[in-house]
């Protein structure tokens, strides 16, 4: 009995139910092919090679994800600005339409690759694939993924990126993470963007957030920050920090670090039922 | 609606095991679904049709097998059904638990028609 999914499939009985095994042909004549993988296997695996891209240049990938105007582009030029001189940056900007995001980081002095998706409500892994092959990723340290505007899509494509960054801005609802479940489970670390305008925002508060948070069983930090008044900078930066260095070190054990986006109950982690038999 | 891609996808790998087994069409595909896994049943299925259509898997019927949202506690040594957005212990309270059932997106097995 394998664990995860509750199927009956196990190397024991592998062979009753592939083609012409005893169990293969149900009633009606038809032919059942266990197959068990996941619906985007596909994606998975052009993310799989995305990640060895970076991990072989040392670059920490972040996905940035949020709902339209919640301030990740405000951030990012807020972050370029404080990190330029330490670190070789770059971004890919996904957006339905216009150049303007990629416009306003390249003013900063970074480049920035634009990804518009047209009516594509997400980035997938062969959208950033693309993207690399105009990024050279040799002289990078971070690359930040600014995802489209969205708390539903993006949140099941892994793009091959190391960390989920979640901003919840402080003129959305604190229960957002209630709301939105699939979204904030996936958050390696949430942030509290626009957090300059709490004082005139007196319906949302930072604890239900968290507490909102919490209840999804996730150990994310959370905290506030504001990309105007740079409050809640400092934290951000040394998350960056700390995050960089911990995937550098992880690399020379030759770890490397995976975003919460990865399932937890439906993992196919179980090499027996990895592979498609093969025909007889 | 990312449903679109995501069948998209599956119907690439479904229709690839058809082509692998020399099969003539697909008589049926098999999922399983997590409500965690952010894919919307309704709309997969509504989505499905189309996107097979002219595909081996045109007229398929797609079966979609709902998983419960699971979690285990380690303080209560359980497993508990919960709600999507209190994934907690609802016994202890603990905010530790693991998921063991709920965000599965997977492609169980496909049913081929007239496979020698």
């Amino acid at each position: 009995m394998c664990d995860s999914c509750g199927c009956n499939v196990t190397p024991g009985n592998l062979h009753l139910v592939k083609p012409d095994g005893k169990l293969a042909k149900t009633r009606e004549g038809f032919s059942a092919v266990k197959i068990l993988k996941s619906l985007l296997n596909e994606n998975d695996q052009q993310a799989l090679h995305n990640r060895q891209h970076f991990d072989q240049h040392q670059v920490l990938a972040i996905n940035l994800m949020s709902s339209p105007g919640s301030g990740k582009t405000a951030l990012l030029e807020a972050t370029i600005d404080a990190l330029k001189d330490e670190f070789k940056i770059a971004v890919i900007e996904g957006d339905l339409e216009t150049e303007n995001d990629a416009e306003r980081i390249r003013q900063r002095g970074v480049t920035a690759i634009q990804i518009t998706t047209g009516s594509a409500c997400h980035l997938d892994a062969h959208m950033v694939h693309d993207a690399l092959h105009h990024l050279d990723l040799a002289p990078l340290q971070l690359l930040f993924i600014e995802n489209v505007g969205n708390l539903v899509c993006p949140a099941s494509f892994d793009l091959g990126h190391h960390l989920n960054v979640v901003l919840l801005s402080t003129a959305e609802g604190d229960d957002k993470p209630a709301k939105y479940p699939v979204m904030f489970r996936a958050a390696d670390l949430v942030l509290i963007s626009k957090s300059d305008l709490l004082p005139l925002l007196d319906d949302f508060d930072p604890r239900c957030a968290e507490d909102y948070l919490r209840r999804l069983a996730s150990d994310a930090p959370l905290f506030g920050l504001s990309a105007k008044n740079k409050q809640g900078m400092p934290q951000w930066l040394n998350w960056l920090r700390e995050k960089i260095q911990q995937h550098r070190q992880g690399l020379q054990q030759d770890k490397t670090l995976a975003a919460s986006i990865q399932p937890d109950a439906g993992q196919l982690d179980k090499p027996a039922h990895k592979q498609i038999p093969n025909p007889d | 609606m990312h449903e679109l891609s995501i069948c998209q996808s599956m119907l690439k790998q479904v229709c690839d095991v058809a082509r692998q087994y020399h099969a003539p069409h697909v008589h049926s595909v098999r999922i399983q679904l997590g409500p965690l896994s952010g894919i919307e049943a309704d709309l997969l299925k509504q989505v499905f049709p189309i996107a097979s259509s002219g595909t081996l898997a045109d007229g398929a019927e797609l079966l979609i097998q709902t998983m419960p949202v699971r979690v285990l506690c380690k303080h209560c040594n359980a497993a508990f059904d919960v709600q999507i957005n209190q994934l907690g212990c609802p016994v202890c309270g603990d905010t530790h638990t693991q998921l063991v059932s709920g965000d599965e997106m997977i492609l169980d097995s496909v049913q081929l028609a007239g496979h020698h």
